[in-house]
């Protein structure tokens, strides 16, 4: 935006976690923060990232509500594997899944959710043909991991991000 | 003994239910670690404690010293935040570094690498 504030978000970031970090909302605590925090994104200006633009603050919301469900709900589902199955394990394989998603910063949440989840791991992305290669724990259903990571995930970061 | 016999009763069980969830999700996962057969498989265990084990273990340690200081007490926030974003890398990171020795050493056990495929991606 302007030369002050080149990333608003993260020196809005910054100074949350200054404040978190101290514990305090004192007004020394607020202008040392900032100081540091609009510090931190000339610094950042300077490796001139490409910029991402968040399009739908709403859907990320939404995203994020759903991720955290889908954790806790994968959490029992592997928990219930390693503890029940008598060969953990047995089912586990790679998935490839063609994805629409383009944009970097969309890509690299995807990639921080599907590996966060107990049970997928992002293992590759293809860049040149848009594939990206997974791990599965419990593939028993091919179609609905495609289903979950494309109609849940790919179509909100799209909404969010492009 | 110390000042948590200061708590009200339901704040000292939410707080004590909070970290055995927590620790046995925790537990559960590094049980995962010694039971699961191959590494790819593996991987998936630690998963758990870094989910539902820190966030219940993070909420119970709020809980007490929010009860505890009659303040709210949030940088546990902070430590949630890190946990997750750096431990999906590291694990990332991993994976990819058994997948390229997987893949040349000739294993049949992963899916080869496309002519068409860079190690470097490209724009």
């Amino acid at each position: 935006m302007s030369g002050i504030l080149p990333y608003p978000l993260l020196s809005l970031a910054l100074l949350i976690l200054w404040l978190l970090l101290n514990q305090s909302v004192s007004a020394g605590h607020i202008i040392l923060g900032s100081v540091l925090a609009v510090l931190a994104s000339w610094a950042m200006a300077a490796l001139r990232p490409e910029k991402p633009r968040i399009r739908r603050p709403g859907a990320a919301l939404r995203l994020a509500g759903m991720v955290l469900i889908d954790i806790l709900r994968s959490n029992l589902a592997v928990g219930r594997i390693i503890v029940r199955s008598r060969q953990p394990g047995v089912n586990a394989g790679f998935l490839t899944i063609p994805l629409d998603l383009r944009d970097r910063h969309g890509l690299a949440v995807l990639s921080i959710i599907i590996t966060s989840t107990p049970g997928t791991i992002w293992v590759n992305y293809d860049a040149a043909k848009g594939t990206l290669l997974l791990h599965v724990l419990d593939l028993v259903d091919e179609t609905i991991w495609i289903q979950t990571i494309k109609h849940r995930y790919e179509r909100l970061l799209m909404e969010i991000f492009e | 003994m110390n000042a948590a016999g200061n708590l009200p009763t339901w704040a000292a069980l939410l707080t004590a239910l909070l970290v055995l969830v927590g620790a046995a999700a925790t537990l559960i996962g590094s049980l995962g670690l010694l039971r699961l057969g191959t590494f790819y498989a593996r991987v998936h265990a630690p998963t758990l404690g870094t989910t539902l084990g820190m966030a219940s273990i993070l909420a119970g340690s709020a809980l007490f010293f929010s009860m505890l200081e009659a303040r709210p007490v949030v940088h546990e926030i902070l430590i949630a935040v890190f946990v997750g974003l750096t431990t999906p890398v590291t694990l990332m990171l991993l994976v990819r570094a058994a997948l390229y020795r997987d893949r040349i050493e000739g294993s049949k056990e992963v899916p080869a690498a496309d002519a068409a495929e860079h190690s470097i991606p490209q724009d």
